[in-house]
């Protein structure tokens, strides 16, 4: 049912909200069109009139710098107008409520939201709700879902790695409160990974963990073994005053990346993480900055993945002859 | 109260507790059932109702339904939910002291009923706060609440400061004959959760509220209840292990009854998925096999009352992110068709199903209600087993437009109510 909230009547992609649902046709057209759209970063003048006379609208209710900034370069480079509008300052913090928020803007008669939320589903309820020719891009809702960052991880490992069906992708760290957990395991899956596994102390893992289609270790040197890709979850501060860990530094002795641990995995496995890195917490400094650590790749490729999605969205670039729902 | 003398012809009449289920005559003089059969001699009836196809039960008795009023009338009124009700085939209600103003004083108790006799449409009984403003700290004057008509206490949603505080508490109802009722919830194992511990909210990234919010809770108050020898009530059980353990108690003999939300027979944490926000409820559905064991726990009556666990909102308490939402479901209007879908698909026979919506529920309050006994009060409900309908909430008389169960079709649905001889609802 909410899947299918993500496709218009003619089954065009009208928002972006989640991996479920997308089949793997599309999630490689995604990947195609991020493709074609890197040479444009390259380049010296580096726009395209994709989006030429769109509004999009970054609208932030939870503090971010690197997916903002990331997402108003991707909007610019497709020629679109950009408003960047912080909630953390605005309106909701005088009561207005999240639908008078979106009916406001709406009324400026804007093209497309671009929405970082801190409750789960709130992408989803701004989609149900806006006017029909309003796109929704979920830029991370709670603990449920980022899309976008879960498609430039795809985009960086299939351009080091290329085939998803030989790859075994180890995901360590805060899964239970990760929306870049879900839906990495998402979009794995769907590409045919060979084996996806999580690794995570218990406090730190969904009950049904298993169910959303991994291998669960609970210790790091197993979780890593023969791996091909790393990706490190942020540890937010606030887990050891929930009692989720005694500890940083018992936290970094037992699942922290080091050089001996990654030795672990396969020897050409890379290192990634959606950032911002907390250095010595969930991984050594030596490792993030070393060679297998592709984390800055990670970064550019987000300008790419993000035009890729806002243009097939908003414009229905590179979707023809795609059949986008599973 | 009306005086007058009604025939209720042609019906099937269906009393549980009296073991009848015949195709007989109902006779109503002055308010009260005077026969249950054979007409009275010379009794000269001023209204004939035909109940041809329809079945002529006890009026529901609904241990939980919130009416908002005092305090929350953008929400609901006591009016308007007592229409629901009656619509409902729900004759008495209780409602839980949560309202904005606590009900903690005689004063709020005597405000409700006199606000819900003036509406005239269900006989309200306000359960009376456990402690004051529900704070969990000080007790209520529970024998002035008493004396106001109160015949159960709660702290409903509100945590108790500590477990001494219960125990005192619980303690000095026994000296009150009041019974306590008690919605099971750890608060610190509840912490801001919205859904149930398992595979959904595992995918959803929802905060939960795991089943032994619950559990932990129940085994608390079933120890301090076997020691303290006070009247407990559980509402609104959600999940396997619950029951289990409340089986265990009664079968030592420990003073324990329990009911459970209507939705919870139905639903699981599946209805959920898609973040539907009328779908959000407290306690959370849970999964399957906690559902059917509350079915099964239903049946053995271990459980002995279903209530709809009514909660009126208005539709800006839906209209956020689902955890931002406010738990709870209008759900008056779809009790009775729920219910016969249990009896459908095989849960519960008629009878039985009959018994948990009206003597089940009276028997826990002390009430003397939920029969069709001579001389009780003609509280009657008629409903036509086979009426299918869709419910669109357009025609409901709840203020409330929330639940989860807008565009199902039914089957059966309440065609007459009567309160005290006096019809107080007509399809």
């Amino acid at each position: 049912m909410n899947k299918s909230i993500q496709f218009d009547a003619a089954g065009r992609l009208r928002h972006f909200l989640t991996i479920d649902g997308l089949n793997r046709g599309l999630l490689v057209r995604i990947m195609d069109v991020a493709e074609s759209f890197s040479s444009v970063t390259e380049q010296q003048v580096k726009k395209v009139p994709l989006l030429r006379g769109k509004t999009i609208v970054n609208l932030f209710f939870e503090n971010s710098t690197r997916t903002r900034n990331t997402f108003e370069l991707a909007a610019k480079r497709l020629s679109a107008d950009v408003l960047n509008v912080n909630i953390a300052t605005s309106a909701t913090s005088k009561g207005e409520s999240l639908l008078d928020t979106i009916r406001n803007i709406e009324a400026m008669h804007v093209d497309m939201f671009v929405v970082r939320h801190e409750a789960s589903g709130a992408a989803h309820f701004i989609a149900r709700h806006v006017a029909p020719h309003i796109s929704v891009v979920n830029a991370g809702d709670g603990s449920h879902s980022h899309p976008t960052q879960a498609m430039l991880d795809m985009f960086t490992i299939r351009q080091c790695k290329g085939d998803f069906s030989k790859l075994k992708v180890a995901i360590v760290g805060d899964i239970l409160h990760s929306r870049v957990a879900r839906s990495e395991i998402l979009a794995l899956n769907t590409l045919g990974t060979a084996e996806v596994r999580v690794v995570a102390p218990r406090t730190l893992l969904p009950a049904d963990a298993a169910g959303l289609g991994v291998k669960v270790f609970h210790d790091l040197d197993q979780g890593l073994s023969g791996v091909d890709v790393i990706i490190m979850l942020r540890l937010q501060k606030e887990r050891m005053s929930g009692a989720f860990l005694p500890s940083e530094h018992e936290y970094f002795t037992y699942f922290g990346l080091t050089g001996e641990r990654l030795a672990k995995a396969n020897p050409n496995a890379i290192v990634m993480h959606p950032g911002p890195i907390n250095r010595g917490v969930e991984i050594d400094s030596r490792v993030a900055d070393g060679p297998q650590s592709v984390i800055l790749q990670q970064v550019g490729n987000g300008i790419a993945v993000r035009m890729a999605v806002m243009s097939m969205v908003l414009g229905g670039y590179g979707m023809a002859n795609v059949g986008v729902a599973s | 109260m009306s005086g007058e003398k009604i025939i209720i012809r042609g019906g099937r009449v269906i009393d549980p507790v009296n073991g009848v289920d015949a195709f007989v005559s109902v006779s109503v003089d002055d308010g009260k059932i005077v026969a249950v059969g054979n007409v009275p001699n010379g009794f000269a009836a001023h209204q004939e109702i035909d109940a041809h196809d329809q079945i002529v039960c006890p009026g529901f008795v609904d241990l939980c339904v919130r009416l908002r009023e005092p305090g929350q009338e953008h929400k609901a009124t006591i009016a308007s939910e007592t229409a629901a009700a009656a619509a409902a085939g729900v004759t008495t209600l209780c409602c839980p002291p949560d309202t904005r103003r606590v009900i903690d004083t005689p004063a709020l108790v005597n405000l409700l009923r006199e606000r819900a006799d003036g509406a005239g449409k269900a006989r309200v009984i306000p359960i009376g706060a456990l402690t004051r403003g529900l704070l969990g700290k000080e007790l209520c004057s529970m024998m002035a609440l008493k004396g106001a008509g109160c015949l159960a206490v709660s702290n409903a949603y509100a945590p108790m400061e500590n477990l001494l505080v219960l125990r005192r508490a619980l303690e000095y109802t026994t000296n009150c004959g009041l019974l306590v009722i008690v919605r099971p919830e750890e608060p610190a194992l509840r912490n801001r959760g919205c859904a149930h511990d398992g595979a959904v909210s595992s995918r959803l990234g929802l905060p939960v509220i795991p089943y032994s919010a619950e559990t932990v809770a129940v085994a608390q108050t079933l120890v301090l209840a076997e020691q303290t020898q006070a009247r407990v009530h559980f509402g609104q059980l959600s999940c396997a292990r619950a029951v289990a353990m409340i089986a265990e108690a009664q079968s030592r003999g420990v003073k324990v009854s329990a009911d459970v939300a209507i939705h919870q027979l139905h639903l699981t944490e599946d209805a959920v998925d898609g973040f539907d926000a009328n779908a959000h409820v407290s306690p959370p559905f849970r999964a399957l096999a906690d559902r059917d064991a509350l079915r099964e726990g239903l049946a053995a009556g271990i459980l002995q009352a279903i209530c709809s666990d009514h909660q009126p909102h208005d539709p800006n308490a839906k209209l956020d992110a689902f955890p931002a939402t406010e738990p709870g479901i209008s759900s008056l209007e779809t009790l009775l068709p729920l219910a016969l879908q249990l009896v459908e698909s095989g849960v519960l026979d008629l009878f039985s199903a009959i018994a948990r919506l009206a003597h089940g529920p009276a028997t826990i309050m002390g009430l003397d209600a939920g029969t069709l006994s001579v001389g009780a009060k003609a509280d009657i409900c008629l409903f036509d087993p086979s009426l299918e309908w869709t419910a669109s909430g357009t025609d409901w008389l709840s203020r409330g437009v929330n639940s989860p169960f807008y565009g199902s079709a039914f089957k059966g649905r309440v065609t007459k109510t009567l309160l005290g001889g006096r019809v107080v609802h007509s399809l």
